[in-house]
C-alpha cells in the first residue's frame, strides 16, 4: 500500500511540472506581453520593467527563477523582510536568530497590480472560492444523493421519474441560467434574498444553490446507477436468500457498496467547482478567485496565471490521488494493475 | 434482482463486477441498430428532444426569413423597449405612462436590449452559435477521442502507456483555465496572412469567431473519449471475428475500420450525445467571459451575461436568452438518455 502511494504521489508531482511548463509555454506564446496595454506605454518604461521583472531572460531561465522561488524555502535577516518582492507564504521565526526567519512559497508579484503580490490574492480571494465550492458540494450532495437513492430503490415508479425528471432538469441547468434566474425570481421578483455579494449567510443562498444544483444532478443520477448495479450483485441475493430483512439489506449492503463511487467523485467535483466559480462570482459580485482567471490571462499577467492554474491543478490532482488511494484501499486489486 | 427474473430475461453471465461495463458493450452491435431505434421511438422524451434539435435547426438554418430584424439593426431610440405583454409578467418593469421606467414598444416581441436591437432575431441568430458547437464540437471530440484511444487500445504495450499517461496528464489541467488561455491565444494572435495559421484566422473571422471555439472546446474535451475507445477497443480486440480476421491475413486499417469502429461507435455515440449540452454551455461560458464569438454575432452566453447586469432592471434581457439555452440543453438530454436507454435498455428496465 505504502508503494502504491509514493507512486501516486510521484507520479502527481510529475503531473504538476508537466502542467506548469505547458501552462508557461503557453502564455508567453499570446502574443504581447504584459504591458501592451491599450495606451501604449513609453518605449524605455516597458523596457525598465522587463528589466526589473527578468522578461528579457530566455523562458528556461524564467521558469527556473518562477519555481525556485516557489519550491526552495530562503532563510531571510533585517530589511529585507520588508520587500514586496520577498512576500512568502510561509513565515517561520527562526529560534537562533531575533532577525532571521525562514519563508517559503513565493508566487510572484502581480503585474498589475504593483501593490498586491499573487500570494495576497491567494490569502483574500482563495477562502471566498473555497467556501463558496463546499457549500456548493454540500447542497449538491443533500439534494443529489437523497434523489438517487430514492430513485434506485423505487426504480420505475412515480418517484424514480420525479427524480430523474428534476437530475435532466439540473444538468440542463448549468449556472449561467440558473445564476440569473434565482437572481431575478428570489431577489427581485419575491425580494426574499439579496442579490448580490458575499459574508452573509443570506447572501450565500442564491450562490451556494445556483453552484450545486446542477451537480446534485450529477450526484443523482450517479447515486441511482451505482444502487441499480449493486443490487445486481450476488452478495445481495445471499443476503436476501439468508433471509435477512429487506431494511437490513438495503441499509447495511446496498446503500453501504453503493455509497463508494459517489463518495469518490465528490473530491474531484469540489476541485472542479472551485475552478468553475467564475460565472456565479460574476453574476453575483462575489470578490473571490474567478475574476483573476480571466483577467490575468487577458492582460498577459504571467505570475497569476501561473498561480492560479497551479493551485486549481494541485486541488485536481490531489482530488484525483485522494480517491485513487481510497479505492486501492477499498479494492485491493485496482493496486497490482 | 427479482424484476428481471420477473420480465424472463436471462441472466447475465457472472462476471468481475469491473469489467461487466465492457461485456456490456461488448454485445452491441450493428444488428441491434434497428432494435435500438424501435425503442428510441418509443420513448416519448426523446423524440420531444429530437423535435425541438430539429426545429431548432431549422430555425438557426434559415434565420434571415424567421427573425423579424437583422440581429445587429440597432435603434437607439428603442434601447431596453419591451412589448406590452411583459409589463404584466415582469410585475416590477412598470412602463412610463404608469409612472415606471419601462418605454413600451409592441414592434418588439420580446423586447430590445440595451442597444436596442430586437431581442427575439438576435435568440433566433444566437441559435447558429450554440447548435453549430453541439454538432461540431461532439465531432471534433470523438474523432480526437477515437484517434488516440483506438491507436493506445489496438497497439497496447508502450503506445498505450504513453498515450494514456498523456491522457491523465491532460485531466489534471483544470478545463476552464486551460480553454481560457487556449482561446487567449487564438484571440490574441494576430498571424500574418498567407501562412497556415493566417488561413486560419482568416477562417475563424469568417465565421464570426466560431472556428476558434470549435478547437478550444475539441482540445479540451477528447480525453474521456480516448479512455473510453480505448476500453471498448481493448475488449473488441479479443473477438473471435477480429481474430478471423487477421488469420485471414485482412491488414491492420482495414481490421480497425471494418471490425473494430463499427462494433465500438454505440456507445461512444451515446456517450458523445449526453456530452453535447457541456460543450454549448462551454460556448455560453467563453462568450460570457468575451473570448466567445466575436460582437456583433448574438450568442446566448454573451446575451445572458449582458443581461445579468441589468438583472434588477431589466430582467427580461438576461432570462430569455437563459430559457432559449435551457430548452436546447433539455432536448438534448433528453434525446441523450433516450439514446442510452435505446441501446442499453438493461439500465431503465423497460423492455
Amino acid at each position: 500500500m505504502s508503494e502504491f502511494i509514493t507512486r501516486r504521489v510521484l507520479w502527481m508531482v510529475f503531473v504538476l511540472f508537466v502542467v506548469t511548463v505547458i501552462t508557461f509555454i503557453l502564455m508567453h506564446a499570446v502574443p504581447g506581453g504584459p504591458f501592451s496595454t491599450e495606451k501604449a506605454l513609453p518605449e524605455s518604461t516597458i523596457e525598465q520593467l522587463n528589466e526589473k521583472y527578468n522578461l528579457d531572460d530566455p523562458l528556461v531561465m524564467q521558469y527556473v527563477e518562477y519555481m525556485k522561488d516557489i519550491l526552495i524555502p530562503v532563510v531571510m535577516t533585517g530589511q529585507q523582510q520588508k520587500s514586496l518582492d520577498h512576500e512568502y507564504l510561509i513565515n517561520i521565526s527562526l529560534p537562533f536568530d531575533d532577525n532571521a526567519t525562514l519563508r517559503w512559497v513565493n508566487f510572484g508579484p502581480s503585474y498589475k497590480s504593483v501593490s498586491r503580490p499573487v500570494n495576497d490574492i491567494f490569502r483574500e480571494n482563495l477562502p471566498i472560492s473555497a467556501q463558496l465550492g463546499v457549500l456548493g458540494v454540500l447542497i449538491a450532495a443533500c439534494i443529489g444523493i437523497p434523489l438517487g437513492v430514492i430513485a434506485g430503490l423505487k426504480r420505475n415508479t412515480v418517484y424514480d421519474y420525479a427524480g430523474m425528471g428534476i437530475a435532466v432538469l439540473g444538468v440542463s441547468v448549468p449556472v449561467i441560467i440558473m445564476a440569473p434566474v434565482l437572481q431575478y425570481v428570489f431577489g427581485v421578483l419575491l425580494g426574499w434574498l439579496p442579490v448580490t455579494g458575499w459574508g452573509e449567510p443570506k447572501q450565500m443562498i442564491l450562490p451556494t444553490f445556483a453552484l450545486g444544483f446542477s451537480q446534485s444532478a450529477v450526484l443523482a443520477r450517479l447515486t441511482r446507477a451505482s444502487m441499480l448495479q449493486v443490487m445486481h450483485e450476488d452478495y445481495i441475493r445471499t443476503a436476501r436468500a439468508k433471509g435477512l430483512r429487506e431494511r437490513r439489506v438495503v441499509v447495511v449492503h446496498v446503500l453501504k457498496n453503493s455509497m463508494i463511487p459517489v463518495i469518490t467523485v465528490i473530491g474531484p467535483m469540489l476541485a472542479y467547482l472551485m475552478a468553475g466559480t467564475f460565472v456565479v462570482e460574476t453574476i453575483f459580485a462575489i470578490p473571490g478567485m474567478g475574476k483573476f482567471f480571466v483577467t490575468s490571462i487577458t492582460g498577459r499577467d504571467y505570475p497569476v496565471i501561473m498561480g492560479t492554474i497551479l493551485v486549481m491543478a494541485i486541488f485536481l490532482v490531489l482530488a484525483n490521488v485522494i480517491v485513487d488511494v481510497v479505492y486501492a484501499w477499498i479494492d485491493p486489486r485496482i493496486r497490482f494493475t | 434482482m427479482a424484476t428481471t427474473q420477473v420480465q424472463g430475461q436471462p441472466m447475465e453471465p457472472v462476471a468481475a463486477p469491473d469489467n461487466v461495463v465492457q461485456l456490456r458493450d461488448c454485445e452491441q452491435g450493428r444488428s441491434l441498430t434497428a432494435d435500438a431505434l424501435r425503442r428510441l421511438v418509443r420513448n416519448r422524451a426523446a423524440v420531444l428532444g429530437a423535435i425541438i434539435i430539429v426545429l431548432n435547426v431549422f430555425v438557426a438554418i434559415f434565420a434571415p426569413f424567421f427573425a423579424p430584424k437583422g440581429y445587429d439593426e440597432a435603434s437607439f431610440r428603442d434601447n431596453n423597449a419591451v412589448h406590452s405583454w411583459m409589463t404584466h409578467v415582469f410585475p416590477n418593469m412598470k412602463p412610463v405612462s404608469e409612472g415606471g421606467y419601462v418605454t413600451v414598444n409592441d414592434d418588439y416581441l420580446l423586447g430590445a436590449d440595451a442597444l436596442g436591437r430586437d431581442l427575439l432575431s438576435r435568440i433566433i441568430y444566437g441559435a447558429r452559435v450554440s447548435l453549430a458547437v453541439a454538432f461540431i464540437g461532439p465531432a471534433i471530440s470523438l474523432s480526437l477521442g477515437l484517434l488516440v484511444g483506438v491507436t493506445a487500445g489496438y497497439m497496447g504495450g508502450k503506445v498505450d502507456n504513453l498515450l494514456m499517461r498523456l491522457v491523465d496528464i491532460m485531466y489534471a489541467f483544470p478545463t476552464y483555465l486551460l480553454i481560457i488561455l487556449l482561446m487567449a491565444f487564438f484571440r490574441f494572435a494576430k498571424p500574418e496572412s498567407g501562412t497556415f495559421a493566417g488561413a486560419l484566422s482568416d477562417l475563424d473571422a469568417a465565421l464570426g469567431g466560431m472556428f476558434f471555439i470549435f478547437i478550444g472546446i475539441g482540445l479540451t474535451s477528447w480525453m474521456g473519449t480516448a479512455r473510453l475507445s480505448r476500453g471498448l477497443v481493448l475488449c473488441v480486440r479479443e473477438m473471435t471475428y477480429v481474430e478471423a480476421a487477421r488469420a485471414t491475413g485482412a491488414r491492420t486499417g482495414w481490421i480497425i475500420v471494418h471490425h473494430i469502429l463499427p462494433n465500438i461507435i454505440g456507445p461512444l455515440v451515446v456517450t458523445e450525445t449526453l456530452n453535447i449540452p457541456s460543450y454549448i454551455s462551454y460556448e455560453a461560458f467563453l462568450s460570457f467571459i468575451g473570448l466567445g464569438v466575436n460582437p456583433p454575432r448574438p450568442s446566448w452566453g454573451g446575451m445572458i451575461s449582458e443581461g445579468a447586469q441589468k438583472i434588477q432592471t431589466y430582467p427580461f434581457q438576461a432570462i430569455f436568452p437563459a430559457l432559449a439555452l435551457f430548452m436546447v440543453m433539455f432536448a438534448f438530454n433528453f434525446l441523450g438518455d433516450g439514446l442510452r436507454d435505446a441501446v442499453d435498455p438493461r439500465l431503465r428496465g423497460v423492455e
